[in-house]
């Protein structure tokens, strides 16, 4: 199967649809003292879900969170993305699925410190090469603006608040209209008014944009909004709920 | 513009004073570089102008490569003779004139014959072992140096008395002659001359210039007690490169030993050699030291960037992409420490070859150089190779991150 058509399954799911399915994922970090970071963890996840992974410190929330995203490798059990098994592929597919379908957001914004937020946001659009330099200026114009950046778009990192350089990040994610977007403490690091502009941020990108937004968060108050909270200890799951509370 | 130029070109940007320090260091290594070989091959291509100069590029001796067998060897090639009296032979090239004659009709360039004897200078009680050759005043400008040579006189000045020297600027030093002076000339086999100094030359070969006279062809032979004798024919060429070859056939045709420039001095040309890889060795450790600069510099970037790397993969970038970067970073570092460092080499050299060296002894001259575009090329060439290797080791280690290890460090 090729990415245009993994993308067109994604894009063409339906609610409820699974787009991230992890199987029996435990991660084992090798050492003297081998730690286990999750362990047999089984989880769906589907188009348009706002899904909370939350529990106490040392959990392996955010482990659970780069297994999903491809950025660590499960030592067993596997993970497929929209339905695709990604075991067995190699670092260069492994990239070009981070590229094209799943959109990061860390606690810390990791921008690019000598790059414009613009040029931040074009970064990935740059690396996928599917649009002309105007289209990806343009497009990463609109985000910005989308987020209430657009008189900030030429700054560097170091000009832009905490909420805006966020704000930029949540841009960047989204920069090749990713169907899926994970986020590690998306709102770890900043103020109570800069968070709920970057919770209801996501939460607009759910609602209006169709997409799928998988948080790792210890805000309980933020989790209880969200439409799915995944509870871990341990690394493994201990509860798994619907609904908003 | 492609992703991996942009991110190469704003670390390299954002990095003035490193990126300086870095290019600093390879433009140094260029321009020295470039300087040394100007420096070392200026004063070989001198040196060997000086020696060029000085002799003709191929001399035709009356020698044989092998001793010529005796009659009775030749005669009984399978008995053993001893207590033989060796047959006397007479000196000098057989037919001078037919060969000199076969020779400039295919040799490319001049031949004149000479006549070669050894012989003490008397003069002012001063005694002094001193080569004198008998030249053709006409011909020998076309074969040698020696008509620019002169310091004072002229080579035609030999027609303006009878017995009329021309001496070595040295050997004239060392006895004490000036224009005008009586000299006598003996030699080994009694001969004995008065002759008027009538000219001094410098060929700036020390050991020429104080071991040297030039007479007339025929006073040469009046010395050498043998009228007609011509035991030396000189050969200037076109091409004093292609000396050996020609000297070569020369002797296949003539059965005279003939003996070019470059084998007549093969221990100074092998010297060169030596001097040669001297110079590379040092040119290519002055490069080195300039690429650990690079490596440095990379590995520092490489070092800082590591949670960019990281986030950069993390976002989908590939090990390959971020590989290059470094890779051109420092292959940017090198292009513009190339070109720094030729404009420094240039500057260099002309800075030097305006350096005047004064010595009483020779004309006020300045240092040999060679502006050469292989200098330049061979000087930007390792730049840039080292300046690639340099980057490409850290630039591997870089791409090799595993984001996550960063992502969960800094978190």
């Amino acid at each position: 199967m090729t990415e245009a058509q993994v993308a067109d399954q994604v894009h063409g799911n339906g609610a409820g649809e699974p787009l991230i399915t992890a199987s029996r994922v435990t991660r084992i970090l090798p050492g003297v003292v081998p730690t286990t970071l999750v362990r047999d963890i089984d989880l769906t996840i589907g188009a348009r879900q706002y899904v909370a992974i939350t529990g106490p410190s040392g959990s392996g929330k955010s482990s659970l969170l780069y297994l999903l995203g491809l950025l660590d490798l499960p030592t067993e059990g596997e993970v497929r993305i929209s339905g695709r098994a990604t075991a067995h592929m190699s670092e260069a597919e492994r990239a070009q699925i981070r590229l094209s379908m799943l959109g990061f957001i860390f606690q810390f914004h990791f921008l690019l410190p000598e790059f414009s937020a613009l040029e931040n946001v074009t970064l990935p659009m740059k690396a996928l090469g599917e649009l002309t330099p105007e289209a990806m200026r343009e497009r990463g114009n609109t985000l910005l603006a989308s987020l209430g950046l657009a008189d900030h778009a030429l700054k560097r990192p170091d000009q832009l608040s905490g909420g805006q350089r966020q704000r930029v990040a949540v841009a960047r994610a989204l920069a090749n209209d990713p169907p899926v977007i994970l986020a590690d403490e998306p709102t770890g690091s900043l103020d109570s008014k800069s968070s709920e502009q970057v919770f209801q941020i996501l939460r607009d990108l759910v609602d209006q944009r169709g997409k799928t937004v998988v948080a790792v968060t210890h805000d309980l108050d933020m989790a209880r909004r969200m439409d799915r909270r995944i509870v871990l200890q341990d690394g493994s799951i201990v509860s798994d709920e619907s609904g908003k509370l | 513009m492609n992703l991996v130029i942009d991110i190469a070109l704003t670390h390299v940007r954002y990095r003035v004073r490193q990126t300086l320090v870095a290019v600093a260091g390879v433009a140094t290594g260029v321009g020295f570089s470039i300087v040394m070989a100007a420096l070392m091959e200026g004063s070989q291509a001198d040196f060997t102008r000086q020696l060029i100069d000085a002799l003709p590029h191929i001399t035709v001796t009356d020698e044989r490569r092998q001793a010529p067998l005796q009659p009775a060897e030749a005669i009984f090639d399978a008995v053993e003779i001893h207590g033989l009296t060796p047959e006397e032979r007479r000196r000098g090239i057989k037919n001078p004139m037919a060969i000199m004659a076969s020779l400039e009709a295919w040799v490319p360039g001049a031949v004149a014959p000479a006549t070669k004897t050894q012989a003490l200078i008397r003069y002012a009680s001063r005694d002094l072992a001193a080569s004198v050759q008998g030249i053709d005043p006409h011909r020998e400008p076309k074969v040698s140096m020696l008509a620019t040579q002169m310091r004072q006189g002229t080579l035609a000045s030999l027609y303006r008395a009878n017995n009329a020297i021309i001496l070595g600027t040295r050997l004239a030093e060392k006895i004490g002659a000036r224009i005008g002076s009586n000299i006598t000339v003996q030699t080994t086999d009694g001969a004995n001359l008065n002759a008027q100094v009538v000219g001094l030359f410098r060929s700036g070969v020390r050991s020429v210039d104080e071991s040297t006279a030039y007479v007339m062809l025929k006073t040469a032979q009046i010395l050498a007690k043998q009228t007609g004798l011509v035991n030396e024919i000189r050969v200037r060429v076109a091409d004093p490169m292609a000396a050996q070859s020609v000297a070569q056939r020369i002797e296949r045709e003539t059965g005279y030993k003939s003996v070019s420039w470059q084998e007549a001095h093969e221990d100074l040309l092998s010297a060169f050699v030596v001097r040669n890889i001297i110079m590379y060795t040092v040119v290519g450790a002055i490069l080195l030291v300039a690429s650990f600069g690079t490596y440095n510099i990379i590995s520092t970037i490489t070092h800082e960037k590591t949670r960019d790397i990281a986030i950069m993969k993390s976002l989908g970038l590939r090990e390959a992409a971020v590989r290059r970067i470094f890779v051109l970073e420092a292959l940017v570092i090198g292009v513009i420490g190339a070109l720094a460092g030729w404009l420094l080499g240039y500057a260099l050299t002309r800075a030097l070859g305006t350096i005047e060296i004064k010595n009483p002894m020779i004309d006020a001259t300045r240092l040999p150089l060679v502006y050469s575009m292989l200098h330049y090329g061979l000087a930007a060439l390792a730049a840039l190779g080292s300046s690639l290797i340099a980057g490409y080791f850290p630039a591997r280690k870089a791409s090799r991150v595993f984001p996550v290890d960063i992502i969960r460090g800094a978190t």
